[in-house]
């Protein structure tokens, strides 16, 4: 059940940790990141099951693509609201996020669909516990890829050069980094994190159109970690994933499907900066 | 083009600003006297959803418009409005004083919701909201008692001193009379220091709190009047939808009344009323164009969000005021004719904005 949890826990971190990334680029916070999620399984879907591709091949074939159309999207969209007030770019992506579902329903159909993966109706014994294998799947995956995103970052110039433009927009420009394409590029890299996500949730749960409201949980995820801190995201996942397999389980029906939104609000009244973050005082 | 010429203090708080207006206004008000005996009855129940539409509008522009709050919850206070306005009726409460009193219960809950969000801005506050719509939609599906349960009930017809308003006629008369009230509660509200108050806040709230407004009281004020709106809407919602369940007051609904109020115009409440004829005459449109287009569009089912979501990303790039903003640009084009220049209106951008410790 702890597994359970945890792999739930690691798919919301996941999301987070793509809210994450473009909020401290850009200050944009991603209300479409769900629905990236959802394309993300829908095209690995396309290559896998239609085009009957390789599952590892496939997850990669999609992962670029969806890392290809997050650079489209700020460079056609999202790139002329920056410097807007914070409502029209919730706004903005919460209608981006209803075109990408409609274009789903529109190329997919509105059915729900099972990706075919390596890891189905398998078992396997963790410590004595018998857990199937596809939560495995995505907690090793979530570490994994976690692994590779921090060696990016502490190790690449170009990491480097996103966390300098994150940091301080103006001093990153003094120093030769393009910016304008740095913020892209961690578009891309959100929606390759969300294609990922997406993948490893779909043997979970099946793909369908409305699979992106998961990232209004994941929203829990980031808060508690607090916004902007790329760890915090990760644990808060995780935490909200146990705490919810955990109510569902110990309290009466329904507390499953708020429990992540109390332990949100209690968060926001209690410590709005979340366990990692830092808030600033905003200035005159 | 028109000059007031002022010479008194009160004519800038006057309800009408010169003779025009109130000519124009008269007119619209017969147009809408006249406008149920004159249309088919489909087309007269389309525009009490439109009045209910923009009464919720006028409640959500106060808060989002005018004090520059963030809710994307308020498909929740219309939900309590609704079903409270239901639960009285089927008790016995007749529908003169239900109504209000769900209005005053969503209130409530709406100065609750705002205390906590004193602390919060921006973001944190759309997500709070967002997480607090979710928490009340539960507790539609959950407590059985009183809401039904995932099954929902049936909402009586509602009887106004004894008669019964079972027609769409009479039921449009009903609403038209509860939005012009609320247009000019809405009205009186902003002209006041209350209404000036929120308006400071949006603006800047560190310059409202050093001219001595105290955020808490008028921002929860805005939360509450806000709240008290959305759930007279939600009351009169409950009777044209005539039957209730919870999956109606999703978060789906939130985002359709946010849309509506910004493809409006932020900041007017003529945009409010725009944005509700806008959000109920679109799917009628779509419906009507589906005769016409080639069959493999038309039947699509994502057809209508996906429309939705495109002309808001369009007006939050192209025109930020909304239908409002684009009207006030072609008056003044006219008004101005052979000097109008494009700049009037020019955004102002700010970069490097931040609201993060540097």
């Amino acid at each position: 059940m702890l597994i359970n949890g945890l792999a739930l826990g690691c798919i919301y971190g996941l999301v987070a940790l793509g809210f994450v990334l473009v909020y401290k680029a850009t200050e944009i916070v991603n209300f479409a990141q769900g629905d990236l999620l959802m394309l993300g399984a829908f095209m690995a879907f396309t290559f896998i099951a239609t085009l009957g591709l390789d599952y590892w091949i496939g997850l990669v074939a999609a992962a670029l693509v969806l890392g290809l159309f997050g650079v489209v999207v700020d460079r056609v969209v999202l790139r002329y609201i920056i410097g807007q007030p914070q409502f029209a770019m919730i706004m903005l992506t919460i209608g981006l996020g209803f075109l990408f579902r409609s274009f789903a329903s529109m190329t997919w159909g509105p059915d729900d669909h099972s990706l075919p993966t390596p890891f189905t109706s398998k078992v396997v014994n963790v410590g004595g516990a018998i857990v199937s294998l596809e939560y495995v799947s995505i907690i090793v995956g979530t570490l994994l890829l976690c692994a590779v995103l921090y060696a990016f970052f502490r190790y690449t110039k170009l990491g480097i050069a996103m966390q300098a433009a994150s940091q301080n927009q103006l001093a990153a420009y003094y120093m030769g980094i393009p910016v304008k394409l740095i913020f892209s590029l961690i578009w891309g890299i959100s929606a390759m994190v969300a294609t990922v996500a997406g993948v490893l949730l779909a043997p979970v749960s099946l793909i369908q159109v409305n699979m992106g409201l998961i990232g209004l949980k994941a929203f829990a995820a980031a808060v508690l970690g607090g916004f902007g801190s790329i760890p915090g995201a990760l644990v808060g996942g995780a935490i909200i994933g146990v705490i919810e397999v955990f109510s569902g389980v110990y309290l009466e029906e329904g507390f499953k499907d708020v429990a992540a939104f109390v332990v949100l609000l209690t968060v926001l009244v209690v410590r709005p900066q979340g366990l990692f973050g830092q808030l600033g005082r905003k200035k005159v | 083009m028109r000059f007031i010429f002022k010479t008194d203090y009160n004519q800038d708080i006057r309800l009408f600003k010169h003779e025009g207006t109130i000519f124009w206004y008269g007119m619209l008000g017969l147009v809408l006297l006249v406008a149920p005996f004159a249309l088919p009855e489909f087309y007269v129940g389309e525009l009490a959803s439109v009045f209910i539409y923009a009464i919720a509008g006028v409640g959500l522009m106060l808060l989002v418009g005018f004090t520059g709050q963030v809710s994307l919850g308020h498909a929740a206070f219309l939900g309590i409005g609704a079903y409270c306005n239901a639960y009285l009726q089927n008790n016995g409460v007749p529908f003169v004083l239900a109504a209000p009193a769900a209005g005053m219960l969503s209130g409530i809950v709406g100065f609750l919701v705002g205390l906590p969000a004193l602390r919060m801005t921006g973001i944190y506050l759309a997500i709070a909201t967002l997480a607090f719509a979710q928490i009340i939609e539960q507790v539609f599906i959950r407590w059985e008692s009183v809401t039904g349960g995932f099954a929902g009930f049936p909402v009586p017809k509602p009887t106004l001193f004894g008669a019964a308003v079972d027609g769409d006629r009479e039921f449009y008369f009903v609403c038209l009379v509860v939005l012009v009230l609320v247009i000019v509660a809405a009205i009186n509200l902003l002209r006041s220091p209350t209404g000036r108050a929120w308006v400071a806040i949006r603006d800047s709230e560190i310059a409202a709190q050093s001219m001595g407004v105290n955020l808490a009281i008028y921002k929860t004020s805005a939360f509450g009047i806000s709240a008290f709106f959305t759930g007279i809407a939600g009351a009169l919602f409950a009777h044209k939808i005539s039957y209730l369940a919870p999956d109606i007051f999703t978060i789906l609904l939130s985002i359709q009344l946010l849309l509506m109020v910004v493809v409006g115009g932020l900041g007017s409440l003529h945009g409010a009323i725009y944005g509700a004829v806008f959000v109920v005459l679109l799917p009628l449109f779509i419906s009507i164009m589906r005769d016409y287009l080639p069959a493999n569009i038309a039947r699509q089912p994502g057809l209508e969000p996906g429309l939705f979501g495109l002309i808001l990303v369009l007006v939050i790039l192209f025109e930020p005021m909304g239908i409002y903003g684009r009207w006030l640009k072609i008056k003044l084009f006219f008004s101005l004719f052979p000097l109008y220049k494009r700049a009037t209106f020019k955004r102002q951008k700010t970069y490097m904005k931040s609201e993060r410790l540097r």
